[in-house]
């Protein structure tokens, strides 16, 4: 039987239907997390190694059906290593895709150029690579910025214990970027050597497109060195190495891990695996059942994954890969997206068995550093491959 | 550290002045110059290594590959942005030239790749020891092949039929013209021959440092400022005044700190050409009043 409707009743029904059609949409609707990273140049392998860890933990939540009911998906920007371009990402993440919260790449300059964007627009920022001190510890109230990553004064601790330690430096130098990254490593170091009685021969500083580092290496020869301490990307980093074989200064080297996020044992040559190096985690070492459970999924994903050893960078994977995780769950502990509730959520979050170790209270309102100093391991390259070393 | 300081500055200075070699020969056939010179460094390194490593080439055969690709591209920059430009009496050439660097640098980065590669050579594995410095044999290599190159231009010059068409060119090009001497290809073979030159430059470095498609941008400004310095006509000066900016270079580094590098070599630059504006090389010309 035909049913006659007034104009009213059908726009009172079309109104229903586009409500609730619009709802079904919304229920669907993926939550985006943005990734600001190098996914070019010198350090491209770090923003590929980022991704992979961010893409399989994405993977794995949403095959248990994703967070408050909806998808995550990745929103990926190339910042080129350059701040100026990160923060252009940034803003157009927030503005133009509407992401829940920010990730960030290897390099702290770009990093600390998003710290007061993020901080401003309340949006949650977590960092997986970059390891500068103030990117966390920034002095903002409220602060956005977490991290699952090294510190720069942590790290640098643990460097000066390592090579005055199991390699037996008394006075070593350092190499350190010319950049912001460097000045943080150049504070951290020079406290962590006063507070461990260790004399420095003394600071030299490079350009990222520095080519011949012969001659700041012999100054810190000339001045007593017997090891060098690097700071600085795979580029850089091997043109450092390249020098001291050039003029067969055979001293034991220690690199914070900015030399990881390249191709440092093609660029660096035959010297590569002298060097001695920070990560935060090896996927050679005993491997848990997370452990187990994402090798797996990053070797069912990437075909050029045939074991441990070609998961590289590890440090971008664990990191990125700890660092989705424990932001979904505080998305779900929030009930939104808010970045707020987010933050607040991260501040709170308890137990969670991750990768790289079981967390307990990751973040508080005042630590927003995941990691510790113990969690860091210090390795070496084998051929392509990253080993863990002694000490 | 002095010799550290020699070996440094003279290896980087002698390539400086390969590549300033080129902006010379242009400059005195055409009054131009290929500011994309960067660039033919950045094409020779990259074709070398995607040759050799890439492809398997033997090294000589990429070599080759590579310096064929540097003159295609010189003859590329000389009827793209030069020509069109010059035959309308405007000075957008150099404009032009950037632009087409800029643009070649990117159509590198995509065939290439984003990542610095490295060209391994035995010729940069096992370094010689001189005292505490230590030297590659290919480091050795480059301050030969600059100034055996310098001298083959300056022989070119002189005492070749080539050599004899180009400065007639460079004395008087409607002359010359009138005298059956095609200058247009004139032109055209010096841009060739000066990509080439930086071209040699890049897979002579290629071993030395990283190669990547971004490699040429400094070098070429370094070689600018070393060509200005050495008297931009003069194929010696240009060489001299690049072994010159490489020690100058390498010395404020070894005595003054990284720090001070760019301060000091730069400041040296523009103090070298307050005192003598026509290049530390160059003749002064006689002014007819």
């Amino acid at each position: 039987m035909p049913v006659s409707l007034s104009r009213r009743e059908v726009s009172l029904l079309a109104g229903a239907a586009g409500l609730f059609g619009a709802t079904r949409v919304r229920a669907a609707e993926p939550i985006k997390l943005g990734l600001v990273a190098a996914l070019s140049g010198q350090s491209a392998k770090s923003g590929e190694g980022i991704t992979r860890g961010l893409q399989v933990a994405i993977d794995e939540v949403n095959a248990k059906g994703g967070v408050l009911g909806r998808p995550l998906e990745l929103v990926r920007r190339d910042d080129e290593s350059n701040p100026a371009k990160g923060q252009t990402a940034a803003r157009e993440l927030m503005d133009r895709e509407g992401v829940a919260a920010l990730f960030g790449g290897i390099d702290s300059p770009v990093s600390q150029a998003i710290v007061p964007i993020v901080n401003g627009a309340k949006m949650p920022f977590m960092g997986v690579w970059a390891a500068a001190t103030n990117i966390t510890r920034n002095g903002a109230t409220p602060n956005y910025c977490f991290r699952v990553s090294a510190v720069d004064a942590l790290v640098d601790r643990r460097l000066i214990a390592h090579v005055t330690g199991p390699m037996g430096a008394k006075k070593p130098g350092l190499m350190l970027v010319n950049n912001g990254w460097g000045e943080s490593n150049n504070s951290g170091l020079t406290t962590a050597a006063a507070a461990a009685g260790v004399i420095l021969a003394g600071v030299e500083r490079f350009d990222e497109k520095d080519v011949d580092m012969l001659p700041q290496l012999q100054r810190l020869r000339a001045e007593g060195a017997d090891a060098v301490i690097l700071v600085g990307n795979a580029a850089p980093g091997s043109q450092v190495v390249k020098a001291m074989q050039r003029s067969a200064w055979s001293v034991p080297i220690v690199s914070h891990w900015g030399i990881s996020g390249g191709r440092f044992p093609e660029l660096a040559g035959s010297w590569a695996g002298r060097v001695q190096f920070v990560q935060t985690y090896s996927f050679f070492a005993p491997q848990s059942a997370v452990g187990e459970r994402v090798t797996k999924a990053l070797m069912a994903k990437y075909p050029d994954i045939k074991g441990p050893g070609d998961i590289t960078p590890p440090v971008g994977v664990a990191n990125a890969y700890d660092g989705l995780m424990l932001l979904a769950l505080a998305i779900g502990a929030a009930g939104s997206t808010d970045g707020d509730a987010i933050r607040t959520a991260l501040e709170g979050l308890g137990r969670y068995e991750g990768l790289i170790k079981t967390y307990d209270h990751p973040f508080s309102a005042t630590n927003h550093d995941a990691l510790d100093s113990t969690d860091y391991v210090m390795v070496r390259y084998n051929g392509e491959k990253i080993e863990p070393v002694a000490g | 550290m002095l010799l550290s300081a020699l070996v440094s500055g003279l290896g980087l200075g002698s390539m400086y002045g390969l590549i300033a070699l080129g902006f010379t020969l242009t400059f005195a056939v055409s009054g131009t110059v290929n500011f994309a010179q960067g660039s033919s460094l950045m094409l020779g390194a990259v074709t070398a290594q995607m040759a050799a490593v890439g492809g398997g080439w033997p090294m000589p055969l990429a070599i080759a590959a590579a310096l064929a690709v540097c003159a295609c591209w010189g003859l590329i920059v000389e009827r793209v942005a030069i020509r069109p430009f010059v035959l309308r009496g405007s000075n957008v050439w150099l404009m032009a030239s950037v632009a087409l660097g800029i643009v070649v640098d990117n159509l590198a980065m995509a065939v290439f790749g984003k990542e610095p590669r490295a060209l391994p050579s035995a010729w940069a594995d096992e370094p010689w020891a001189v005292g505490d410095a230590g030297i590659f044999p290919l480091q050795l290599a480059i301050p030969v092949v600059g100034v055996a190159l310098a001298a083959a231009v300056q022989f070119g010059l002189g005492h070749t039929g080539l050599g004899l068409r180009l400065r007639a060119a460079v004395q008087n090009a409607d002359a010359a013209r009138l005298m059956g001497i095609d200058v247009t290809r004139l032109v055209a073979i010096t841009y060739a021959a000066a990509s080439v030159l930086a071209g040699v430059a890049g897979v002579l470095v290629a071993p030395l440092f990283n190669v990547a498609s971004d490699m040429g941008t400094l070098f070429g400004i370094k070689a600018f400022a070393v060509a200005i310095l050495g008297g931009l006509t003069r194929p010696w000066g240009v060489v001299a005044a690049g072994l010159l900016y490489g020690l100058v270079e390498a010395g404020a580094t070894t005595w003054l700190g990284s720090g001070s590098t760019q301060i000091v070599t730069f400041s040296a630059v523009i103090v070298a050409l307050a005192v003598a504006p026509e290049g530390l090389f160059s003749r002064r010309r006689a002014a007819r009043v």
